[in-house]
């Protein structure tokens, strides 16, 4: 553990911790008290243990957002799986990939890997690499046809609300 | 119910099985990565929701399909975004239709 940290040291990552006890209790398929206990136990002893790793303060803000973003991810995904199912039956010669850039406004690296997988998820565009200052984004689409409407669309629909939950602190 | 569980295994099959054609026909490698990324959400999630479904109706609570599909979520698109950067760094060639392909190593290193 750095000694520059100021953070609470008991709970370093207050959500890290409620994301690992939720896993331990859907690892093992139960909700019995033995182990919640124990899961609560590992929630505290594995982020304290593994402090060295989470460099970065992360503050959520904006938990509403959050649940819309998610939402809107979910029915994105459901949306663009039918059109990328339509466009790799249909033959190849009409398909028109293409790769664009994105310049981000997102700055916390969280929102920027969040945005990333993001894109990665929704069918029809994949991520594929990040400029050294962190301020592009080198994305690949399958079937690119108005680039500044795609790059719109993501702005608007996924690093909008990113960046309002993540803002850099 | 019994019927709906069928038809999302089905729609999860179906996804599934177009992704990999996607996999087998698409032109060159950079659209190749869209088919397995797309299988894996829609195709793997209704295959889930309907196993949670069905354990929890027949046996008790079943939720830990909610964890493969969390941890598809997270691991599918970075495996996807490494293959992706790999194969932009050693230039590996995209169709000729490809627009605005990236001037390679100048400047997305």
């Amino acid at each position: 553990m750095s000694a520059n940290m100021k953070k609470s040291r008991w709970l370093p990552h207050p959500f890290l911790s409620v994301a690992l006890w939720l896993i331990w209790l859907l690892l093992n398929n139960t909700f019995s008290a033995g182990h919640m206990v124990l899961g609560a136990v590992l929630a505290i002893v594995i982020p304290i243990l593994t402090a060295g790793f989470w460099q970065e303060r992360v503050c959520v803000r904006a938990p509403m957002t959050l649940l819309k973003y998610l939402l809107v991810v979910l029915w994105d995904i459901l949306v663009a799986n039918v059109v990328v199912a339509k466009l790799i039956l249909s033959p190849n010669r009409t398909l028109q990939p293409g790769f664009f850039v994105i310049d981000l406004d997102a700055r916390h690296p969280l929102a920027i890997s969040l945005l990333a997988n993001t894109i990665s998820l929704t069918p029809g565009t994949v991520s594929c690499d990040l400029s050294k200052d962190r301020k592009q984004l080198l994305v690949h689409a399958l079937h690119l046809e108005d680039e500044a409407g795609t790059i719109a669309d993501i702005k608007t629909r996924y690093e909008a609300p990113l960046n309002k939950v993540l803002p850099p602190c | 119910m019994e019927w709906l569980l069928s038809a999302l295994i089905l729609i999860g099959a179906g996804f599934t099985l177009v992704g990999s054609i996607g996999l087998a026909k698409l032109p060159d490698f950079y659209t190749r990565l869209h088919g397995p990324t797309k299988a894996t959400t829609l195709g793997v999630g209704a295959i889930l929701i309907a196993s949670a479904v069905y354990f929890s109706l027949h046996q008790s609570l079943s939720l830990h399909e909610l964890l493969i599909t969390l941890f598809l979520f997270i691991t599918a698109p970075v495996s996807a975004h490494l293959m992706a950067k790999a194969a932009i760094h050693i230039r590996t060639r995209s169709i000729q239709r490809t627009q605005n392909k990236p001037e390679f190593d100048s400047e997305h290193r």
